[in-house]
């Protein structure tokens, strides 16, 4: 049962680092959309 | 009175005859508009040739001169403007430049919509539903599957810590996703009426968090079992001699099987090809237009098999192909998992603890997995003593 449960943490760790890494790199549809570099003001 | 009559019964008949005529305008007289009989077949939701629209756009040429009836004051008509702005055929400027933002008009997308909330909700929905119910039939038509004569009372190791590692990270980011999954497709119309917007918001964001950041443990948990397990799921004579005797399932007599048998290399193969494909479909969707594959993989298709499939996809096409893959392929595999789920748990004994514990008893393996087990006695792994023989006492 060590292996099952330990899975269910590594999951929800995968999971966390996923998400902190795809935010460190700027990555996501409100990024793409909305941010200043993306917009043409003029 | 009678000329009356006879006149008013002619008059509707050069009426009637006229509108019979009025009905098959052909595309010359309408001035290669769109007729009546275009109008009538997209009203009954028939596909209609719109290559007289789609390719006249922005052509000045193509334009009636405005000495002409029907003639247009500018070098372009507001007609064209339109089917130029519809067809994505016009090179205009937004504001935003993020990815697809100059795509204005995109009418396929009520397509997708009706599809998404129609027969894929339906009928995917009553897959689930189906194998629910055919595996509760199932149970009472044949009951647990037991070991016959009972447990040997001594166990093997099935399944290495590691392997049960993978599983489970494997197993428990689908059942998250598939669960995530179906919220995001369904949630809408089943949950909304009965837990209200607000609270669907809150799960909805939820949902979204878990499925696009739990995706990553999946790949991780089939990226693991595929090597750790593939050279053992590599089809092979036996597993026809599995299927012959329907696995066992229906009688008492248990086919020869190494360590998966053939009922087993169909659920590894139908998730790893499904898992490889729901991923592919799944970061396309994670990041959105930057990675489109329906139109490549048409053009694959149409040269292979010589199909018809477009190979021209606006980037929202795309998208709305890439979702309405991704949502049947992840159904197909909750039909299969489901099935696996029950047979590894309640539908046979002494199944769950293979992934449990990684022991199995020694006699449930020499029932289900006999050439494994005498490949593991070749080995010196089997403990002594502990033979079929010795423990029913023959």
């Amino acid at each position: 049962m060590k292996a099952m449960l330990m899975a269910f943490v590594a999951t929800a760790l995968i999971s966390v680092a996923a998400y902190y890494t795809l935010q460190g790199a700027g990555y996501s549809a409100a990024e793409k959309t909305t941010a200043p570099s993306s917009v043409r003001l003029n | 009175m009678t000329q009356t009559i006879g006149a008013l019964l002619i008059a509707l008949f050069s009426m009637t005859v006229g509108l019979s005529h009025a009905n098959e305008t052909t595309r010359e007289s309408t001035g290669g508009a769109q007729t009546m009989q275009d109008i009538m077949a997209r009203q009954a939701g028939q596909q209609i040739d719109d290559s007289f629209r789609r390719d006249a756009t922005g052509n000045p040429d193509a334009a009636k001169q405005i000495t002409e009836q029907l003639g247009v004051l500018g070098g372009v008509s507001d007609s064209e403007v339109f089917r130029g702005i519809r067809y994505s055929d016009l090179d205009i400027k937004v504001s935003n430049s993020g990815p697809a933002a100059d795509i204005l008009v995109q009418d396929g997308g009520m397509r997708w919509l009706e599809l998404r909330q129609g027969p894929l909700a339906i009928y995917g929905g009553g897959a689930l539903l189906g194998i629910i119910g055919l595996l509760v039939f199932f149970y009472f038509a044949r009951g647990r599957i037991m070991i016959d004569g009972g447990p040997a009372g001594t166990t093997i190791e099935r399944f290495k810590a590691v392997e049960r590692f993978g599983h489970w990270v494997l197993a428990s980011s689908f059942v998250l996703l598939g669960l995530t999954g179906l919220l995001t497709l369904l949630g809408r119309q089943l949950l909304i009426p009965v837990i209200g917007h607000e609270a669907f918001s809150t799960l909805a964001i939820g949902s979204k968090w878990i499925h696009n950041n739990v995706a990553w443990a999946f790949m991780l948990g089939l990226f693991m079992t595929f090597f750790m397990w593939v050279w053992h799921n590599i089809p092979n004579k036996l597993d026809l001699v599995w299927f012959a005797k329907g696995g066992g399932i229906f009688g008492k007599e248990h086919p020869p099987a190494k360590k998966f048998n053939a009922g087993q290399k169909i659920i590894f193969w139908t998730v790893m090809v499904l898992g490889f494909s729901v991923s592919l479909s799944g970061i396309s969707l994670l990041f959105p237009f930057e990675y489109p594959m329906f139109a490549k993989t048409f053009a694959i298709m149409n040269s292979v098999f010589g199909s018809s499939f477009p190979t021209e996809l606006l980037p929202h096409e795309e998208m709305q192909y890439a979702q309405i893959w991704h949502a049947i392929v992840a159904f197909v595999m909750m039909v299969a998992i489901i099935a696996h789920i029950y047979i590894g748990s309640v539908g046979m004994e002494g199944a769950f603890d293979a992934m449990g514990n990684g022991q199995v008893d020694l006699e449930w393996a020499r029932q289900h997995h006999s050439l494994w087990v005498a490949e593991e006695e070749a080995k010196g792994k089997i403990p002594a003593g502990s033979s079929l023989s010795a423990h029913h006492g023959k």
